[in-house]
């Protein structure tokens, strides 16, 4: 079994510049921070070689960072300019019993990060929530449309910190 | 049940109003629509099996609106799902009713502020005849809401009103 220090280093020989760094001073567990328009090639990678072997994407979640500017939007609320928001993917081994965590960041503005659908197949509904919530788009992901809200919801993504609700949905009153 | 209490006057003969016969046979066959929606669908669930035994109010499910009489909305009505029960609301046939089952469906529930995807009540899109508090009702509960609603029938007019 390899230690997340061993992945980076076999990642950084062989992707170079597309692994950004390795993330080691946070609470919860170490992850590894890759551009977002490689990530399905470095997951192809973690999926077949040999002595990796990660074989199970145990979760895909899409996170807003909420780190761009406030600024005052046209109806007295607030809104966030610039930033990032975040992919994040747990993946397990069950050969080696293993597990580790990755990580893409995108611009806010248009978030692009190319899909790992065809690494695992389970990644589909995966992305097709965190597209729902945050917004993001997953290129190359074969049927990237709404999952949990309606199909004609035009309100923006929910999940994003600064998303406002709107008063009316076909007709219904949303707010209390 | 004092409807048909003492009121054989001969063999074979009951004396009765139209009203309350009609009422009577709607009120004791009120078969419910099939379907359940949250948490509060575990508890409409164990009101229909044997210990708590719906059917001896007659209330059966049914698998087609076509063919229900009421209409128990069980759990969170999402804003997706509003536009599909206000559609099965109006395939079934009249008389209808509709029992509003738990907080969620009454007016939001825990929902009620930060809810995005949350209808504030069903009575927004269709509406309710009886209300039943509770997160979720416990099967008494949800009994108690069908006795209501059996009150409420018992209490209706085929008459035209005059004015």
């Amino acid at each position: 079994m390899k230690t997340i220090e061993e992945i980076f280093n076999l990642l950084k020989e062989k992707f170079g510049d597309a692994i950004i760094e390795l993330v080691s001073n946070r609470p919860v567990e170490s992850f590894i921070v890759i551009a977002p328009l490689e990530i399905d090639k470095v997951c192809l990678f973690l999926r077949d070689n040999e002595e990796l072997s990660f074989d199970n994407l145990m979760i895909l979640s899409g996170v807003d960072d909420a780190n761009g500017k406030n600024v005052p939007d046209e109806d007295g609320g607030t809104k966030i300019e610039g930033g990032t928001v975040s992919v994040y993917y747990h993946l397990e081994s069950t050969k080696f019993r293993n597990k580790i965590a990755l990580k893409v960041s995108a611009l806010r503005e248009n978030p692009e990060v190319n899909s790992v659908e065809s690494v695992w197949r389970h990644a589909d509904w995966h992305e097709r929530e965190a597209y729902d919530m945050i917004g993001i788009k997953f290129l190359n992901h074969p049927d990237l449309r709404r999952i949990l809200m309606p199909y004609d919801w035009e309100a923006g993504y929910p999940l994003r910190k600064d998303y406002k609700n709107p008063e009316f949905y076909q007709g219904m009153k949303v707010p209390y | 049940m004092g409807l048909l209490d003492k009121q054989f006057a001969t063999d074979s003969i009951v004396v009765t109003k139209v009203d309350d016969l009609l009422n009577w046979a709607r009120l004791s066959s009120l078969w419910q629509m099939g379907f359940g929606l949250a948490c509060c669908a575990i508890e409409m669930m164990a009101t229909s099996a044997s210990h708590y035994d719906f059917d001896r109010f007659g209330v059966i499910p049914r698998p087609s609106p076509r063919q229900s009489d009421v209409i128990i909305i069980s759990g969170t009505v999402t804003l997706k799902m509003a536009l599909r029960i206000k559609r099965l609301y109006e395939q079934m046939p009249d008389p209808k009713y509709v029992i509003s089952m738990g907080s969620c469906s009454n007016c939001g529930g825990p929902y009620w502020e930060h809810g995005y995807h949350v209808l504030k009540g069903v009575d927004r899109v269709i509406p309710v005849d009886v209300y039943v508090p509770g997160c979720p009702p416990r099967p008494e509960a949800l009994l108690e809401g069908l006795l209501k609603l059996q009150e409420k029938i018992r209490n209706e007019s085929l008459v035209k009103k005059s004015a």
